[in-house]
């Protein structure tokens, strides 16, 4: 195992007793064994300004004929390929590229760009898009109207419309989808309001291509800011100046 | 001359038959609204990379028709032209009903129409969509109390002009907005352009015009009621200068993006390689939509040939349509340039020109829009005075014809 992936590791162990303590308040207890979460919302973590999530994706770690990261963030989620390519939703989606001028191809994943000024935030009529403190931005499902202005809006292609009826056996509790709404990568906020990490992460690193880092962009001693702070990076669209939390290397 | 005088539309076969081929239109347009409400949007040709389709060119067509249909008032009470003024009711009543038909389309097309009452009580004021909203509701409610001022007895003439000049104001208000739905979306190479603004109030000037002197024509042929010719010839080149500034407008638009380097694929993509949408472009909003009723409308026989003017004007709503079309639709089909410098695939149709097959209940629901307009229309006018019933030549005040 990586050094890297021994420190998130430990770090994310860390994040997880303290949520464990932090559950308790957030979590209602309907009857024995059910309970009744808040799905994202900052009352189910303590979600400060302090932290900012975000992912760095080394390019030349990520391999074109893997899909891993793709297939787990499918299986945590339970969006799927239903064999309709054009409706079919996708968080996530490895997108090959060939250097014009150079023919140099390269692999990566895109998912939300988790943006500090999200166009997706701006656009939305019911302010159903939002960003929470620490950066992650997501659709409240419940004010969602289904005008897909977001999707208009997005420079990443990051979003995707629910067009037909979730099937029962897709329905997943870390990911509430509905038909006629708008989804998109969460960055696994289920996942991380437990301190632990985005399910595309860990996938990656079970490769051993390990070519995605989560990390907090806010602590300068995470191996994300390290990296960050040490190596050249880009962020897609930078002319766009949206900030956003997921960076590429070696693109 | 006499004084203008109005009356309500008297029930007749042909009226109530209107009304039911209207109704049998709005009747379709609800169950395809039901239909891809139970199936989701799987059953339309929308996909994830064209997330707007022929219902919102439909609605935005209407929404932009409805405050250019308003231009009649405008011209007649606070631009102080006399000879427009017999029509000023009809022109209030159509703006209201043109963006009534465009907003039932643009709700019924929700992905959660139910949650209708959401967008009306839950508001970003940072979303041009949210204000949008607001500029709607303001509209009808201002030009409603411009049809009152109109209609009633013994409303001072200050007044009058006063919320004239507020509905005249708010219509550039709602124009602007509705341009800056894709004015303001930086992510794609067809829109980001502070153009869409203005030119979208010259489109509304346009397509409004147009859409008020066919139901003029229509309805006084109907009922047999006057429009004076002079009146319409008036109307007709009126039409015609603004089909011109549309074309200018369209002309800068695409001027101004092919001097800018990142923009000039998308330019080829529209103007030369894009197959349908060149098509569309040259020969639906150009040639069509532009030339053709330009040369109609400046034709030196206009004021004799009635048909003249009833072509021109369906051209023009055709060529509008078209031009929503190209914009809506060529705008969203050309893919986003994530990775400027590099040849781009995903199975996600990332780098590639995605399609748009529009299916039947798409245009149900588009026509349905227009059926309830007219049917809002025709309703007024038979309930309310609306239409004037002797607008002869010879009762239009001359000093407006100038």
């Amino acid at each position: 195992m990586s050094q890297r992936k021994q420190d998130m590791e430990k770090g994310a162990e860390i994040n997880r007793r303290g949520f464990l303590a932090r559950a308790a308040a957030a979590t209602l207890t309907l009857a024995p064994g059910v309970t009744l979460s808040l799905y994202g919302s900052e009352a189910s973590a303590q979600v400060t300004s302090a932290n900012r999530w975000g992912l760095l994706i080394d390019v030349n770690k990520c391999r074109s004929d893997c899909n891993s990261c793709v297939s787990a963030c499918s299986a945590e989620n339970g969006w799927k390929d239903t064999g309709n390519p054009e409706t079919d939703p996708q968080w996530i989606r490895k997108v090959d590229l060939k250097d014009l001028a150079t023919g140099r191809e390269v692999s990566l994943p895109v998912m939300c760009q988790h943006c500090e000024t999200p166009p997706c935030v701006d656009v939305c009529p019911t302010g159903a898009s939002f960003k929470r403190a620490d950066g992650i931005v997501l659709v409240d499902k419940h004010i969602c109207i289904g005008c897909r202005y977001c999707m208009m809006a997005c420079p990443y292609k990051a979003r995707s419309f629910v067009h037909e009826e979730v099937p029962e056996e897709d329905k997943n509790v870390n990911a509430p989808r509905g038909k006629g709404t708008v989804e998109s990568c969460t960055l696994c906020v289920h996942r991380v309001d437990r301190g632990d990490m985005p399910a595309c992460a860990i996938a990656c690193g079970e490769t051993g291509n390990g070519a995605i880092l989560f990390g907090d962009l806010m602590d300068p001693d995470s191996e994300i800011s390290i990296q960050l702070a040490t190596y050249q990076s880009s962020a897609l669209r930078d002319d766009l100046r949206l900030n956003p939390g997921v960076r590429y290397q070696n693109i | 001359m006499e004084r203008i005088a109005y009356s309500e539309l008297r029930s007749t076969p042909q009226l109530w038959g209107l009304l039911v081929l209207l109704g049998a239109f709005i009747g379709a347009a609800g169950a395809a609204v039901l239909y891809i409400e139970h199936y989701g949007h799987i059953v339309t040709g929308m996909n994830n990379q064209v997330v707007w389709g022929i219902p919102h060119v439909f609605a935005i067509f209407l929404i932009v028709a409805a405050s250019g249909a308003l231009n009649v008032s405008s011209i007649g009470s606070v631009f102080g032209k006399q000879a427009y003024k017999p029509t000023a009711r009809l022109s209030g009543l159509l703006a209201m009903a043109l963006l009534m038909g465009g907003l039932v389309v643009l709700v019924l097309d929700l992905g959660r129409p139910d949650r209708l009452i959401i967008s009306m009580t839950t508001y970003n004021f940072k979303s041009i969509f949210a204000w949008n909203m607001l500029l709607y509701t303001g509209f009808l409610a201002i030009v409603a109390a411009y049809l009152y001022a109109q209609m009633a007895r013994g409303v001072p003439s200050f007044a009058l002009k006063s919320v004239g000049l507020g509905a005249f104001l708010w219509r550039l208000a709602l124009t602007t907005g509705t341009g800056s739905i894709f004015g303001w979306l930086v992510a794609r190479p067809g829109y980001d352009a502070a153009i869409m603004a203005p030119m979208f109030i010259a489109m509304s000037f346009s397509f409004g015009l147009a859409m008020f002197m066919l139901v003029m024509i229509g309805t006084c042929t109907m009922t047999r009621r006057v429009y004076s010719v002079e009146l319409r010839t008036r109307q007709a080149r009126l039409l015609g200068l603004f089909v011109a500034v549309v074309l200018f407008f369209a002309g800068i638009q695409h001027l101004s993006n092919l001097y800018v380097a990142e923009h000039a694929a998308y330019e080829r993509f529209i103007l030369l390689e894009g197959g349908i949408y060149t098509a569309l472009f040259w020969g639906g909003q150009v040639f069509l939509g532009g030339l053709v009723p330009l040369a109609l409308l400046f034709h030196p026989k206009l004021d004799r040939k009635k048909s003249l003017v009833i072509i021109a004007a369906l051209l023009v709503l055709f060529g509008g349509l078209v031009q929503l079309y190209i914009i809506l639709i060529g705008g969203q089909v050309f893919p986003m340039e994530i990775f400027p410098g590099y040849a781009a695939s995903s199975s996600f149709y990332d780098g590639t020109i995605a399609s748009y097959r529009p299916t039947i209940l798409e245009f149900m629901l588009g026509f349905g829009g227009i059926a309830v307009t007219l049917a809002i229309t025709t309703l007024g006018m038979k309930f309310l005075r609306i239409l004037p019933v002797n607008l002869s030549d010879a009762n239009v005040d001359p000093s407006g014809l100038e």
